[in-house]
């Protein structure tokens, strides 16, 4: 079993040890924007942005003030704003969270305490407790083919400044976005993935964002994934609570794919009702290379992923997957653009949401293809089944051609389970219970079927098949949840 | 068997059944022939218990069960079958699991044990050789991409694995080729016992000739207008429906 209360107790005492400065809350409420949630993060910046930059790196600090000064402009994004009418914040903003700025350690060692819940699955694996890379590995990660370095962002940036500088903000600063200034602000370490030119990591790397904490908690963190001309690799991030306090996680992935490369990014989220769960993933493909992308929301509070391909050259393809399955009050909000910036590339996007209960759905799909992109192929399918009337589901395609010879399609429904099928099956014995099941889950499969690590798959598939029986009314995976 | 008393059906509001009568005994094969729109597939669709479709009068004995109080599950958990004119394409959903869902529910409902992987596995194999069915097809989502043959021949293949009491093949023949057609029927004379009875809805003579029916029914304007042998099916060919108005 695992020692839950004396892991919150630890981390209670090492932060009442060190008092304030461990765990800064500012509950300040005077002054100018005193309405707006931004006014305390703004004055905790102020105050403490000494002690940020102390305890992340010089690559990251380089660009923090300017972040924290587009905060200031842009503030938290609400659902005024087109690219976030899906997604309302203004609830889980009210809540009074902590942030660890000071970096303190987690007494507790995840490579003891979690236990993958993929059986069979072989990867190197790595995790992010809150907002830090945890230091220790494990044996099993030394094996990583030469040349490759996987680790804590902050140390990366210390040891190896010239190559986090070289990508480290490429892309995040481009962004107009409220969050992902903020993250840039506060955003002090996460997980970086170097794969050198023409190296192959044989086996899926794994991320595990853990979010543990004995009061309502914030973290933000920054990830960077670099793989060279011809390198492979694949990358499944898993998001996972451990406590049952409100948690607000901010994360920016930036990933580059050389020339010739080869990336596969896995998101899988099972976090409980309590989490407001921000991704912001911004991959950038060269010429010829490939990526596919699937993000997979099971359990969730509330979801935005935002997630930002830049087609920036020839020949790349491009697969970008997700579903979501929610009830209760859940929200899951997927905003996608693919920006075809160079001729001849393909790109696919397909997205499936099964809703219940009050559960709601954003799907955005924005394509772009840029005057000089001809011969584009970009197509994108979003289907949705809505269990209930209750449930609600916002789709929206948006595409912006401004090449003349492209192929582009989309396709968004909104409906039920198919009243012919349920039939057909019903007649063969199936109760209607069992047919709703298998049709829900037969929805999904294209999805699931996108998942090229085998292990992976089989699990999503039991997870899948779980979760719509409503046996997994719990995020599942986190053995403390048992 | 089965004893069908005085049924009236309606769709969308439309009465389709106007007082249907006919009793099925065990060992037997009923046609039912009859011009388009007579309600030769709506009493198909009564007799499963499809939704769309709603019983106004009328009775409907099955195995001495009341069988308008039983859903679609339980009616073919009872043992009725029905080998549909339209097989639904359902993708994702993999011929085999929907098999083996199919056959553990039914077994469930008769209160036995879920079958033993491996005799699923047999039976899969021996009913497949039946209807000289690809392995092919099995490995894939129920129907999708199949043909039209493939589809009725999948249809048998089924009526194979679930062994019903009573099985109702509602234009079986419809879009088959003449060597599908024997494939077809073949599959089906070799599933009759003196224990079950079919339900044959045709349009044509043709498919007569494959499966020898003991009765044939001409159903016109949703009622049962004559009923004769084999040779009735062979007169109507000739004469076409209009004689019996």
């Amino acid at each position: 079993m695992i020692p839950r209360r004396g892991t919150l107790i630890n981390l209670q005492v090492i932060m009442n040890n060190t008092d304030t400065n461990n765990r800064v809350k500012s509950t300040s409420t005077s002054s100018v924007k005193q309405d707006g949630a931004e006014f305390q993060y703004i004055e905790l910046y102020s105050q403490h942005h000494e002690t940020i930059k102390k305890h992340s790196a010089y690559v990251l600090n380089e660009v923090r003030d300017e972040a924290f000064k587009k905060f200031c402009t842009l503030g938290f994004p609400d659902s005024r704003l087109e690219n976030y009418k899906y997604t309302d914040l203004s609830e889980s903003l009210t809540v009074d969270y902590g942030l660890n700025i000071n970096r303190v350690r987690f007494a507790v060692n995840p490579y003891d305490v979690f236990k993958c819940d993929v059986p069979g699955i072989s990867s190197y694996l790595y995790f992010v407790v809150n907002e830090g890379f945890y230091p220790v590995s494990t044996p099993r990660n030394e094996t990583l083919p030469q040349g490759v370095i996987i680790g804590s962002l902050k140390t990366a940036a210390e040891e190896h400044p010239e190559l986090v500088k070289k990508y480290f903000g490429k892309l995040s600063v481009k962004q107009n976005d409220g969050l992902v200034a903020f993250n840039g602000a506060f955003a002090q370490d996460g997980f970086f993935m170097y794969v050198p030119e023409n190296v192959t990591i044989d086996k899926p790397v794994q991320l595990i964002n853990i979010l543990r904490s004995n009061a309502d908690f914030m973290a933000n963190s920054h990830n960077l994934v670099i793989l060279e001309k011809g390198a492979k690799a694949k990358l499944l991030v898993c998001d996972h609570t451990v406590d049952d306090v409100r948690f607000f996680s901010n994360r920016v992935t930036e990933v580059f794919v050389g020339e010739n490369a080869q990336y596969e990014h896995y998101k899988l989220e099972n976090v409980h009702n309590k989490t407001t769960n921000l991704c912001t993933l911004l991959v950038d493909q060269d010429t010829s290379s490939s990526f596919l992308g699937n993000v997979i929301t099971l359990h969730n509070g509330l979801t935005r992923n935002t997630v930002e391909i830049d087609l920036d050259g020839e020949h790349c393809e491009t697969l970008m997957c997700g579903m979501a399955l929610s009830d209760k009050n859940q929200q899951i909000d997927n905003f996608t653009s693919v920006i075809h910036n160079k001729p001849n590339s393909h790109s696919s996007e397909l997205f499936k949401y099964v809703l219940d209960d009050s559960a709601k759905g954003g799907f955005t799909g924005k394509l772009y293809v840029a005057k000089d992109a001809q011969k584009t192929q970009a197509y994108q399918t979003n289907k949705n089944i809505l269990l209930k009337g209750t449930a609600k589901m916002r789709t929206k395609p948006q595409l912006e051609i401004y090449a003349d010879d492209v192929k582009c399609s989309h396709g968004a429904t909104i409906g039920q389970l198919d009243d012919k099928a349920m039939f057909y099956l019903r007649q063969r014995g199936i109760t209607e219970k069992e047919a709703r099941l298998l049709l829900m889950y037969a929805f999904t499969a294209d999805v699931i079927d996108n998942i090229r690590i085998d292990a992976l798959q089989d699990r999503i598939k039991l997870l899948v098949e779980k979760r719509l029986r409503g046996e997994l009314s719990k995020c599942e995976g986190c053995v403390i949840c048992k | 068997m089965l004893e069908i008393k005085n049924l009236h059906a309606n769709v969308n509001g439309k009465e389709i059944l106007k007082g249907l009568n006919l009793t099925v005994k065990a060992g037997e094969i009923h046609a039912i022939m009859g011009p388009n729109g007579a309600g030769k597939s709506t009493l198909a669709s009564v007799l499963t218990g499809n939704p769309a479709f709603e019983v106004t009068e009328g009775k409907v004995i099955f195995e001495g069960k009341d069988l308008l109080e039983l859903n679609p599950e339980e009616r073919a958990s009872e043992g009725i079958f029905l080998s549909f004119q339209y097989p639904v394409e359902i993708p994702g959903v993999s011929m085999v699991n929907f098999m083996r869902a199919a056959i553990n529910e039914q077994r469930k409902y008769r209160g036995q044990e879920p079958i033993a992987a491996t005799d699923f596995l047999r039976m899969m194999r021996e009913k497949k050789e039946l209807v000289e069915m690809d392995n092919k097809l099995t490995n894939r989502s129920v129907n999708e991409g199949f043909s039209g043959g493939e589809k009725k021949r999948n249809e048998i293949f089924q009526m194979a694995m679930l062994d019903p009491k009573l099985s109702i093949l509602d234009e079986t023949d419809s879009g088959l080729d003449i060597d599908a057609l024997r494939i077809v029927a073949n599959g089906v004379n070799k599933l009759k016992t003196p224990e079950n009875a079919s339900i044959v809805i045709t349009h044509y003579q043709r498919l007569l000739d494959y499966i020898i029916p003991d009765f044939v029914h001409v159903l016109y304007d949703g009622k049962i207008v004559k009923t004769g042998d084999k040779y009735l099916a062979l007169e109507l060919e000739e004469k076409g429906y209009d004689w019996l108005k």
